[in-house]
């Protein structure tokens, strides 16, 4: 009998091409994902070295970090934007790689159209020059975040010079309490392990709650493995997953024989990880960032840490000083904190399952009068889907702005961007110092909680919220 | 890609963990499409004052940390964002090498195809090397040795690290892995065709 093995373990030992002596081994690349802002080095690399894509037609590309999110027909303003943006058209046109152009009817954040394409499938290794590749694991895929260097390799040899990561089941019993995300489950998560708690691994969540997760809510949480140092996380492919990907445009023409090899993916049951933690979701109440770094999180019910706390030194320093950024006090209750913006988007949050929960909240509400909200779509097919839903609708009556899909002011390379001070709920994934805008400061939340700061002018525990 | 043998440099003492790549260079640099000339908005939030003079305070401002080589730092450097804008920022101010207690992986990784080598040492050697760095207010040199996996200061400081013998080798000749790689075009073809993929074009 063959040895148990964890997805993670089929799924590399399907890829692994060769492991020449003395080298590490090249692991074959199924999908290669590019964006404007990681890809022009690499493929100026390969001009210069005369060489070409090896397998274009595994390799899609699309702008998102950098594309403005208001009207599309009129001019990029920024100059040195345009020129990355161009220089993307420029590539995939000379390289033959398929491009999701500004302008084209599917384009959006990479990570968001991946999967809602159908790019993305079960089985599959997955690169691309950005550290929320993760986020595709959610449909049992083996992904992760590759610098430029590594995109020109790949490029060149649709193959990657990896050591094999170690394996880390995180198991999580039961099920989410009422108004309780799969945001919150993540940041929850990334609390308890660290930043760093996953480096090294790939993490695998497996448990009740993680079965009863829609897609979106599964991509949500491997989308943010990274922010606890794993460059990869899973989910085992189920009937949720298969569901998902029936129909979708780049699906397997022979969709039931896929079905069939991907059913065999998921961890046999006496696989061994080589870490395991248990978590329970009931534990999990709505978080709130306090600090510069996703791990520096708590309760919505609590209060703002006091450095003192924190066992370890340098954890004390870093505390001390993100309290200094974010310009807060020991023991302030996050419900006293208000908010200058609020920002729901980012490839953590901005699918249309997440939109339907933010206007869910935001009905039949009006927008705080010292609140700027805006809803930034994660795809064109995301804002399209909601416009039919009339949820567009909802979110401009209440004073939220309804953008055109990217990054937006999940990382602030656009227009979007906040002043030195201005305090932002963010459904996005990175709180850290200067992410949203040089000064700016960041508290990460669900799509609901975001909403409901969006109105109150500062955060509020969904729990209690009155739906209207 | 340059070899990294054995480089002796000044130290700059960066006490700080958790150092994201998002710090290392802000996203308002990235919209370059050359791989040089990010050294001028290394850690730019931190180094630069509002009117853009440099901020007396920031560590690679102090006068010791002039024309420094090595960079020491805490836990976690480097980790976030996948861009490796940061080790060519790093590499274009000067670094050659970086020493920390731990890193975050694609960093890490990014600094290898870079001719930059991430150290790992102990968190009480990371510490005693902080102490070192920062006695006397005068420059503090070291000597990291790939050759020997040893990093030195003279003064009775040496700890080893141990490195990825490919990765090594690939910084000590200064390889270019993606001609290595080439070289096993055959087994790829070979997978690509015992995975029913077409073959690839001329």
């Amino acid at each position: 009998m063959p040895a148990p093995r964890t997805l993670l373990d089929k799924i590399w030992d399907q890829h692994v091409v060769c492991t020449p002596s003395g080298e590490l081994p090249l692991l074959y690349i199924d999908r290669h994902l590019v964006h404007e802002v990681t890809s022009p080095q690499a493929f100026e690399g390969l001009r210069l070295a005369g060489r070409r894509v090896r397998r274009p037609e595994a390799t899609f590309a699309t702008p998102d970090h950098n594309v403005p999110t208001t009207d599309r027909r009129l001019p990029i303003a920024d100059p040195v934007s345009k020129q990355q943006i161009d220089t993307l058209r420029a590539n995939c046109q000379e390289f033959g790689v398929r491009l999701f152009d500004l302008g084209d009817a599917d384009q959006g954040i990479v990570h968001v159209i991946g999967p809602e394409l159908g790019i993305t499938q079960p089985g599959m290794t997955i690169v691309c020059g950005d550290s929320h590749t993760a986020t595709h694991g959610a449909l049992g895929a083996l992904a992760f975040g590759i610098g430029t260097s590594e995109v020109e390799h790949v490029l060149a040899t649709q193959t990657l010079r990896q050591a094999k990561p170690k394996s880390f089941e995180i198991r999580v019993t039961g099920r989410l309490p009422e108004g309780v995300t799969a945001k919150d489950l993540v940041l929850h998560l990334i609390g308890r392990l660290s930043t760093e708690g996953g480096t090294g691994y790939v993490l695998e969540y497996t448990g009740e709650c993680i079965r009863g997760l829609g897609m979106a809510e599964r991509m949500t949480v491997c989308n943010m493995s990274i922010e606890a140092g794993a460059r990869a996380g899973m989910i085992a492919p189920d009937a949720t997953t298969f569901d998902y990907l029936r129909g979708r445009d780049f699906a397997p023409a022979d969709f039931d024989r896929a079905v069939a090899a991907w059913e065999r993916l998921p961890s046999d049951p006496a696989a061994v990880y080589d870490r395991v933690e248990i978590f329970s979701a009931a534990d999990v109440v709505p978080q709130v960032t306090w600090g510069t770094n996703p791990a520096q999180v708590v309760g919505v019910d609590g209060g703002v840490p006091d450095p003192d706390v924190f066992g370890d030194s340098s954890e004390q320093a870093s505390a001390a000083r993100a309290l200094e950024y974010m310009g807060l006090a020991a023991g302030t209750r996050i419900t006293e904190i208000p908010l200058d913006r609020v920002f729901i988007g980012s490839c953590t949050n901005s699918r249309i399952e997440d939109l339907r929960a933010a206007a869910n909240v935001i009905k039949g509400h009006r927008v705080a009068a010292t609140v700027r909200a805006m809803v930034v779509p994660g795809s064109g097919r995301v804002k399209r889907q909601a416009e039919e839903e009339g949820l567009d609708r909802i979110f401009t009556a209440a004073g939220f702005e309804w953008r055109e899909a990217g990054c937006s002011m999940c990382l602030g390379m656009n227009p979007d961007t906040l002043a030195p001070g201005e305090r932002c709920a963010s459904t996005s994934n990175r709180n850290f110092e200067g992410r949203q805008g040089k000064g700016g400061r960041t508290h990460l939340v669900s799509p609901a909680m975001a909403a409901a700061a969006a109105v109150r002018g500062h955060f509020v525990d969904i729990r209690d919220w009155e739906y209207r | 890609m340059e070899p990294f043998t054995s480089h002796t440099g000044i130290v700059a003492a960066l006490d700080r963990a958790n150092v994201d790549t998002d710090q290392i260079i802000p996203k308002q640099f990235l919209k370059r499409i050359e791989r040089t000339g990010f050294g001028q908005f290394l850690f730019s939030d931190w180094r630069f004052l509002p009117d853009g003079s440099p901020d007396p305070a920031f560590e690679l401002n102090r006068p010791e940390a002039a024309g420094a080589t090595v960079l020491l730092a805490r836990r976690n450097f480097g980790c976030g964002s996948s861009r490796e804008h940061a080790p060519w920022a790093l590499s274009d101010y000067g670094f050659r090498a970086v020493i920390a207690p731990t890193f975050a992986d694609i960093f890490f990784n990014n600094c290898f195809q870079n001719g930059m080598l991430p150290v790992k040492l102990s968190e009480n050697e990371v510490a005693e090397l902080f102490r070192r760095a920062t006695a006397t207010g005068q420059p503090y040199r070291l000597t990291v040795d790939l050759e020997t996996n040893t990093v030195t200061d003279g003064e009775g400081f040496t700890a080893s690290f141990s490195v990825d013998p490919f990765r090594r080798r690939c910084l000590l000749e200064g390889l270019d892995d993606i001609a290595l790689s080439l070289t096993h075009a055959d087994e790829i073809s070979a997978w690509e065709a015992a995975h029913g993929l077409p073959a690839v074009g001329g």
